[in-house]
């Protein structure tokens, strides 16, 4: 069986002007709402408690976030977690005795409702020393990566793909970010985890594509470079395609049956996969153009032996 | 090929043996070892109950000696415990008897080290906690000592001095002459080698401050983090965790990982006690009594409560500290029996002071008081009768049976070298534990049924063996984590999801490879050689690139974040051996006897 039997190759850089347009769109719009939305930090970052808490019936939620609100805790968040029966309850960092707070909450809201009692089923605590650092080190390993890829690339094709991967893939993180912001999902650890995964798969995707050009380079001395890119295209399309498909398969996978721990870090992979094809094609391939790659770059050229004047 | 299936195969065995009850015995106290006739005793003493067990174990770790018996139900599990600490605790506390859950992994199996993967907090619940070690308080405690040694060192050279004060970071002494001075210099360079000594002021209002050398504070520091771990080792293993983790994590970092409890306010609290010990006389004069009813504190003398409510004035200067205590135990009192006590021994230091205290104060109070978390308070301030020698005290008086078990395990645990805060902490009960295994591992089992099947359509012959190479890459993968006891977590298990999700990658690549060079001409056996080979350069490419993003997780990343990054950097290692190495030997093996090949089923 095969889906993608393309005999001629399709012109995409004719409309690489369009693409580059449209990306730039997208990447406005969400740059637009990290900055006027912000991202919705975990408490792994901002420092505080989360607790959830199982009733073995439905979940009293009103009850529940009056208590916790009647505690002193004006900005705390209660929210359904996963089924009506298991509340997340977010309380904010207070003062020396933080660490011990989800246990007076529980206290409360435990017998809140008479022949429900609750169940204390996960505590995390942040301390407010932690979050600056995690912060941190989070800059830190995404600019490792970045450095990392690029010099890598580098070294094995030029700086022009280098440039151009990254462009490319930074634009994904922006958008990843920018959804986030937009739709205020939580932003934890384990979706910073997947953006650098991302980061380091969809470097694949330009990977490929990059092989394709030089190895096209050598073959087809005569085509054009707007040509040449064009085939490489074309040529790795059904591989794309396929990959990121059977990638995506078990990405949704964890999407629908890993339940709610897993469900962010599910959807940051999805976003970044769909658009991490759409950038190694529309982003990466017009900016190497731009760039001004030529045959020579790639192709080492062979020492003339008539140069050497004895 | 073959060497690789069976590695695989047999590390990942143990895996599918799970766990089964059992209980654990481990020493109460350093000075009683867990010898191997502990697992005889145990033995008579199931016989003797007339429980069945399937097998008794002695085994030597690094953090003690144990004795784990396996049992066939949880039901066994708590009778043998009962009869098992009845036996051994027949002459004191001296064993902790805890239940316990042990891989059922046959014995020859884990003698080649094939152990079952070694499961995160939230996959098997539990707690776990990040504890950041006072420092500045350490650097104190250390200076205050030596204010003290300071000025035995003039006393004893008879060097006279002005005021020896504490600043915010060093010790300060005023002189009133710069001779003096000269003379305390040399004397202190001499005999306080960790202390850097700067010359101030002259005259009337000579001067020396002295601050801790940054050498000496860096190894006050690695040692006060040392104490810390060892009394919270200690502490731990009185409450009888099994495999639990304390582990130094940077420079002033402690991380504390007890799987199964679920009781996180009565961890929390042993944990973060710090319990010292102070013996002080008590000042019953009339002008203290005076005092003390109107509510004024005279000069070296602080104010404390008795347990009870009963206010008291204690002399400042200390008598003894907890560091003479060696031993701690609750017990009875000697004369009102029925009466619950603590019965201290003290070391030689210790008790040669305690007599020559006890002998000079004869009729008066002595207050013992016990120092939690900066407060004190005064558990019992009996009058001296007489002179007590041998080191050995009893401390009784208004105390339950539990209070003082509590207090002679705090004292016993010994105390801590610095103060320590709670900054992260993270509880998962183990019914969450239990849905996470199989959250994860349904995820991953369906993404892989739908990959499967559409390989197996798509490219035909190729996509089974792909399929196949992708397994064994599964294999593999869980037999290294067995092998390595890498802990896995949730977001471990989500990057065993993805790296097979990925790991598919390089057998595309390779059998879009193969068609495209048939499309083009090529001879089946050619095909399948240079679309491999061509194929192994990008898939190089594409998972260093991946790998140098696994790398980075692995190094900046924490707590979940590493779990994901450990399993995943794993995972594409074994992907791109098994995609390449494992999948081609298939194809060979397929393909390879045959001379003439009319076609490939690529699909």
């Amino acid at each position: 069986m095969e889906f993608f039997r393309i005999k001629r190759d399709i012109p995409f850089m004719r409309y690489a002007m369009v693409f580059n347009i449209i990306s730039m769109a997208f990447f406005v719009v969400a740059v637009a709402f990290i900055a006027v939305r912000g991202l919705a930090f975990s408490i792994e970052f901002t420092g505080g408690t989360v607790m959830e808490v199982s009733y073995s019936q439905s979940a009293p939620l009103e009850r529940v976030r009056s208590t916790v609100v009647g505690m002193g805790y004006a900005d705390a968040q209660v929210q359904n977690f996963g089924s009506s029966r298991d509340l997340l309850i977010r309380l904010p960092l207070r003062g020396a005795d933080s660490n011990s707070q989800a246990q007076k909450v529980f206290e409360e809201i435990k017998l809140i409702e008479e022949g429900n009692p609750a169940q204390l089923r996960r505590v995390e605590y942040v301390g407010p020393q932690i979050g600056e650092e995690l912060a941190f080190d989070g800059m830190v390993a995404l600019a490792f990566v970045i450095v990392g890829i690029m010099i890598y690339l580098a070294m094995r094709f030029e700086w022009k793909f280098a440039v151009a991967a990254i462009v490319a893939n930074l634009h994904d993180v922006v958008i990843i970010l920018g959804f986030f912001a937009a739709f205020q999902w939580e932003f934890s650890l384990s979706v910073l985890a997947a953006i650098l995964a991302v980061l380091g798969y969809s470097v694949n995707e330009s990977v490929v594509v990059a092989d394709r050009i030089r190895e096209n380079f050598r073959r087809i001395r005569k085509a054009s470079v707007p040509g040449v890119i064009d085939n490489a295209i074309t040529r790795t399309m059904s591989r794309t395609i396929i990959t990121h498909g059977t990638t995506e398969t078990m990405v949704l996978a964890m999407l629908i049956f890993g339940g709610p721990v897993l469900f962010y870090f599910a959807l940051a992979l999805t976003i970044g996969i769909v658009f991490g094809i759409y950038s190694s094609i529309f982003v990466m391939s017009p900016i190497t153009l731009w760039l001004g790659i030529k045959r020579e770059d790639l192709v080492k050229p062979m020492k003339k032996q008539d140069d050497v004047i004895g | 090929m073959g060497l690789a299936l069976s590695f695989g195969l047999l590390y990942s065995i143990p895996n599918l043996f799970g766990e089964s009850p059992a209980v654990q015995v481990s020493t109460a106290r350093a000075t009683i070892k867990v010898e191997p006739g502990v697992a005889d005793q145990v033995e008579a003493a199931l016989a003797g109950a007339d429980i069945a067990h399937t097998g008794i174990r002695w085994e030597a770790t690094t953090t003690g000696n144990t004795v784990r018996v396996r049992l066939e139900s949880t039901d066994l599990q708590l009778r043998a415990k009962d009869a098992i600490e009845k036996s051994l605790n027949a002459s004191g506390n001296n064993y902790v008897v805890a239940l316990n859950l042990v891989s059922a992994t046959p014995g020859w199996l884990t003698s080649i080290s094939a152990l079952p993967m070694y499961l995160g907090l939230d996959l098997r619940g539990g707690v776990h906690f990040l504890l950041e070690v006072d420092m500045a308080a350490a650097s104190a405690k250390r200076l205050d000592a030596l204010a003290g040694d300071v000025r035995l060192q003039l006393r004893d050279k008879r060097i006279r001095h002005n005021g020896i004060t504490r600043s915010r970071d060093g010790i300060e002494i005023a002189f009133r002459e710069v001779v003096q001075r000269e003379a305390a210099l040399a004397e202190l360079k001499k005999n306080l080698p960790e202390m850097d000594w700067q010359v101030m002021g002259a005259g009337e209002s000579a001067m020396l401050t002295g601050r801790l050398l940054p050498a000496s504070e860096k190894a006050l520091q690695e040692s006060a983090l040392k104490q810390n771990i060892s009394t919270l080792s200690n502490r731990i293993n009185e409450l009888g965790v099994s495999e639990p983790i304390v582990q130094q994590q940077g420079a002033s970092r402690i991380v504390v990982q007890l799987p199964g409890v679920q009781d996180t306010a009565k961890a929390k609290d042993i944990l973060g006690r710090t319990a010292t010990l102070e013996i002080r006389m008590v000042d019953d004069s009339p002008e203290a009594l005076a005092a003390l009813a109107t509510g004024r504190v005279p000069a070296g003398l602080e104010r404390y409560t008795e347990r009870g409510g009963q206010p008291l004035l204690l002399k400042k200067d200390v008598v003894l500290t907890g560091e003479s205590l060696t031993d701690a135990q609750a017990g009875f009192d000697s004369q009102n029996v029925g009466e619950p006590a603590v019965h201290l021994t003290l070391d030689a230091k210790g008790a040669r002071i305690f007599r020559e205290v006890t002998r000079e104060n004869i009729g008066r109070r002595m207050a013992i008081v016990l120092i939690e978390r900066g407060v004190g308070e005064v558990i019992t301030a009996p009058v001296i009768r007489g002179e007590i020698p041998g080191g050995r005290v009893q401390i009784s008086g208004r105390m339950t049976t539990i209070e003082a078990a509590d207090v002679s395990l705090l004292l016993r645990a010994g105390s801590l070298a610095a103060p320590m805060e709670i900054i992260e902490e993270r509880l998962i009960g183990p019914s969450l534990g239990a849905e996470n295994i199989e959250k994860g591992f349904n995820a991953t089992l369906w993404g892989f049924v739908v990959i499967a099947i559409f390989m197996g359509i798509y490219y035909a012959l190729f996509g089974v063996i792909s399929v196949v190479a992708l397994t064994v890459n599964l294999l593999m993968l869980f037999a290294l984590l067995s092998l390595l006891q890498a802990t896995l977590t949730l977001p471990g298990i989500a990057a065993i999801a993805l790296t097979l999700g990925m790991a598919i990658d390089a057998n595309v690549l390779i059998n879009e490879r193969v068609r495209e060079e048939l499309q083009a001409g090529a001879s089946p056996q050619i095909a399948i050689a240079t679309g491999y080979d061509k194929a192994w350069a990008t898939i190089l490419d594409s998972n260093v690139t991946t790998l140098i993003a696994g790398i980075a997780l692995l190094v900046f990343g924490s707590g979940p974040v590493r779990g994901f990054a450990v399993v995943h950097v794993l995972g594409i290692l074994t992907s791109m051996f098994s995609a390449v190495f494992f999948s081609r030997g298939l194809v060979n093996l397929w393909y390879g006897g045959k001379k003439k090949l009319a076609a490939l089923s690529v699909g």
